[in-house]
């Protein structure tokens, strides 16, 4: 099929155009790695620096690799990158895959499910309010998402805990579990209950962004002729939002919700941080905090790859789905 | 939804308002941002005055907003921290917009230079800008100078990506083609032709860029990368409120966001009015 | 059918940040049309075509002023029974090719319009293919997307849209524009079609050529008023039959009758005279 045709040499543009991307993200962070006054030894030895003399660091430097230049220890720590190996966390004690799958494991239930809530929850309000410009409940949403788009994410969480946990006591005001609970022994249930407070938080953040695209999109259409036309054979504008709303505004949200994914882990770096919640984002803070180079780097080429994938399908579903692009039409 | 009402089209008040509603957000915001740095010079120090009789104090008559652990006003430390978030995110906007429009010229230069600027873009854009902050703060040791700079060395692609987008627009229309057929120098075509279009792209790509600039420095700074802990700034006094919050001491982590929230509300609606009136 | 009593219309016109000024659109329009006719509205551009189709339909901006009396079938037609004919009595053929939805394909949004007119959506897709077959648009068309038409297609795709919908008066906007010699003759034979089948058919034009062939009668616009209302016969010879001046100049401005411009200059508005209230 010609369809099939044009098909692979684009998916295979794409993952080149991938590749490329995150080669220059690891010589990007590298090089800021490098340029960091941090003495990777000190980060290395941690409080144990001053029972260190100078000809034991030196001997440390060399067998890390810390005292060849910059481009051989970058080939170095390519090369164990294509060979899978992400280095060794100090901070963790563990290599730092598994830090960040375990770490990301724990994230991707508050990513998803904030993801989910905040796209669906966005797309409605969104339409509810493009309708009718200018309607009360148009006021409502718009002065809604305006407030929280200038929120920041971390002052949004500190009041949750405040009001949720400290004052109401609905809500855990910590973690990922009960304290002195094994990890293995936490039930389902009280995994939820502690997951509910970062996820409504987080995605009343990512809702902001999603209703004022596809309210403006929403408004576009009823100011277009299609819109007219459509009055003018009696619908309502109900019947608009359905049937022409529904259509026009629903890829740019999805679009939307995918091109935001480095918004969202943004987000959840610092919502993690004041729920002590411990995923990725929490990792990466103490990461940068305890100078813990290999993981820094390997959370930045994770993340970049999480945000890539993810600009790649908003790219994407333009051309699979919208009609105009697929016929080579316009 | 209300039913069959005729659309309003042409909007009945397409020229009108949105210029009087720039102009009213300009002046309002104006004022605020005067006052703020007025209220500097009134201040002094007393964002860092201690007062050891009254420490943990809830909001009051003396004490407007409370005070925090070792006895601070923190209305006096949010106006502080206010002004604070108000330079860096100053200088990093403009920072970020030097940046992009120099890059995104550079990029109509040749196309060599072009796939290498919006390979840039892309790099900087596909890591999550928090991230990216994070990376750049360690990479030159935290402080001022390493936010301001990490702020702007984040923020400048998405608009270059707009700026670069419209210079090659602009390249392509026909009067700036027949300038250049007529034999003007390249210094005059961008002068007399491209700048007066793309200047207000950037003044309100600028002001676009400053409330995502102060958000991000509060919230670098709030992780511990950015502003010394010894500075009144937002994210600090926010960091602050974090070991105090199970104490039930709500003052110490509501007012400093407050404050924030309605000085970045306040210059994003005024970019999106500028935006339209523009 | 339909009787236009001294209907004014003025819309806002911003000179200024901030001072408004109204520019009257219509002026004291008074028109009947009956139902079985083609009836032409020819004028310039901006002499207000549009708007009276707009008007008629309800669908002018909020903040447009109207004053005037509009009846249908002997009955006021206010906003409230606008509202409620809208799309089962009254259609419109818009001018404009986007009107058409780019993101649904043809027969379903001819469907659409049917289920507007109040059918079952069952119901609807058999009178859309129908409709789509009556008008010569095959399997193809019917499931392609506005882009992927030519504009003769597209057209008569927005006539089905009016056609499926049963209504009794039928406003063609402009129905001629970008369309070669043929296609223009097949959507103003289906307009033709509809008024022998008894509707009121409105065809507004620029250009009187379009009209006079299927039109019985031709009313001549001009800045929001109405200069003249002839029989389509009127317009032969030299116009002599013909009250105004001004519906004479267009007439023998026509090519065919050797471009006797000099009338219409002579005739035409300067810009100080386009009123401005």
């Amino acid at each position: 099929m010609a369809l099939g045709m044009q098909l692979i040499p684009r998916i295979a543009r794409r993952l080149s155009r991938l590749t490329l991307v995150l080669l220059c993200v690891a010589l990007v962070s590298f090089g800021l790695m490098m340029a960091s006054p941090v003495d990777p030894v000190d980060a290395y030895l941690g409080p144990q620096m001053a029972q260190v003399s100078p000809e034991q660091r030196a001997l440390i430097a060399e067998r890390w690799g810390f005292d060849a230049p910059p481009a051989v220890q970058f080939g170095h720590w390519l090369r164990q990158l294509v060979s899978g190996d992400l280095g060794w966390s100090h901070v963790y004690n563990q290599p730092v895959s598994e830090v960040i799958g375990q770490r990301f494991q724990r994230s991707i239930m508050l990513l998803g499910s904030a993801w989910l809530l905040a796209a669906l929850l966005g797309f409605s309000l969104g339409v509810a309010a493009g309708a009718k410009e200018g309607s009360t409940l148009d006021n409502l949403i718009s002065t809604y998402a305006y407030i929280t788009a200038s929120t920041p994410a971390f002052w949004l969480a500190i009041v949750a805990v405040l009001l949720f946990s400290v004052t109401l006591g609905w809500a855990p005001t910590c973690c990922a579990g009960p304290t002195g609970v094994l990890n293995q022994d936490v039930t389902l249930a009280s995994r939820l209950h502690h997951l509910l407070l970062p996820v409504i938080t987080l995605a009343l953040l990512g809702i902001a962004n999603i209703t004022l695209h596809t309210r403006a999109r929403m408004l576009e259409l009823m100011r277009s002729e299609v819109a007219t036309h459509a009055f003018a054979q009696g619908a309502s504008r109900f019947d608009i939002a359905w049937r022409h709303g529904l259509r026009h505004a629903s890829l740019p949200a999805i679009t939307l919700a995918f091109a935001s994914l480095g918004e969202l882990f943004g987000g959840s770096i610092l919502i993690e941080q004041v729920f002590a919640y411990p995923g990725l984002g929490q990792a990466t803070v103490a990461a940068g905090l305890r100078s813990d180079i290999p993981l820094l780097l390997g959370i930045a080429l994770f993340t970049a790859l999480f945000v890539s994938v993810g600009n790649m399908i908003a790219d994407s579903l333009y051309s699979a789905i919208d009609p105009r692009m697929t016929s080579g039409g316009l | 939804m209300n039913s069959g009402q005729p659309p309003s089209y042409p909007p009945p008040n397409i020229y009108s308002q949105p210029r009087l509603r720039a102009a009213l957000s300009l002046f309002v915001t104006t004022l605020l941002v005067m006052g703020l740095i007025a209220s500097q010079w009134l201040l002094g120090d007393a964002p860092q005055q201690m007062q050891f009789d009254a420490r943990l104090t809830p909001p009051s008559v003396d004490h407007w907003l409370g005070t925090d652990a070792l006895g601070r006003e923190l209305w006096a430390r949010t106006l502080a921290g206010l002004a604070l978030s108000f330079w860096v995110g100053c200088l990093a906007a403009l920072l970020s917009t030097l940046i992009a429009l120099s890059l995104a010229a550079l990029a109509t230069l040749s196309s060599r230079l072009d796939t290498l600027v919006s390979l840039l873009i892309d790099t900087l854009l596909s890591v999550p800008h928090l991230i990216l902050l994070i990376l750049i703060a360690f990479a030159l040791g935290g402080g001022t100078q390493a936010v301001i700079i990490a702020v702007a060395v984040t923020h400048w692609p998405s608009l270059a990506r707009v700026l670069r987008a419209e210079l090659w627009q602009l390249r392509q229309a026909p009067y700036v083609r027949i300038s250049r057929a007529l034999g003007k120098s390249r210094w005059f075509v961008l002068h007399g032709h491209l700048l007066p279009h793309l200047l207000p792209h950037c003044l309100v790509g600028a002001l676009l860029l400053f409330p995502h600039a102060i958000l991000h420095e509060a919230a670098l700074t709030f992780l511990g990368f950015g502003l010394s802990p010894s500075q009144p700034a937002i994210g600090v006094l926010l960091a602050d409120a974090m070991r105090y919050l199970s104490g039930g001491y709500w003052w110490l982590g509501v007012f400093p966001g407050l404050g924030l929230l309605l000085m970045v509300l306040g210059f994003e609606r005024l970019s999106n009015h500028l935006r339209r009136a523009l | 059918m339909l009787t236009i009593n001294r209907l004014s219309l003025q819309l806002p016109l911003y000179v200024s940040w901030w001072k408004r000024e109204w520019a009257t659109c219509l002026n004291e329009f008074s028109l009947t049309f009956c139902s079985g006719e083609v009836h032409g509205v020819v004028g310039a551009s901006g002499a207000g075509k549009s708007l009276l189709a707009y008007a008629i339909m309800g669908l002018l901006p909020t903040a447009a002023r109207l004053n005037g009396q509009l009846a249908y079938q002997g009955k006021p037609l206010d906003e409230a029974r606008q509202r409620q004919l809208r799309g089962r009595e009254l259609a419109l053929i818009p001018q404009s090719l986007n009107a058409l939805d780019p993101l649904a394909r043809t027969k379903r949004q001819v469907a659409w319009a049917a289920q507007r007119a109040g059918q079952s959506s069952r119901h609807a897709l058999q009178s859309a293919q129908r409709a789509l077959d009556h008008y010569q648009l095959d399997a193809r068309a019917q499931q392609a997307y506005a882009h992927e038409l030519s504009g003769g297609m597209a057209r008569r795709v927005l006539t089905a849209m009016a056609h499926v919908s049963q209504a009794r008066l039928v406003i063609a906007d402009e129905p001629t524009v970008g369309l070669d010699p043929l296609q223009r003759q097949r959507v103003l034979d289906a307009l033709r079609g509809l008024a022998d089948q008894g509707k009121t058919v409105i065809l507004i034009t620029h250009d009187l050529r379009h009209a006079l062939p299927i039109a019985d009668r031709v009313t001549i616009m001009r800045d929001g008023q109405q200069v003249e209302t002839a029989s389509a016969r009127a317009f032969h010879g030299s116009g002599a039959s013909l009250a105004s001046a001004y519906a004479r100049a267009l007439w023998l401005a026509l090519p065919d009758n050797g471009f006797l411009s000099h009338a219409v200059s002579q005739a035409q508005p300067t810009e100080q005279e386009i009123t401005v209230a």
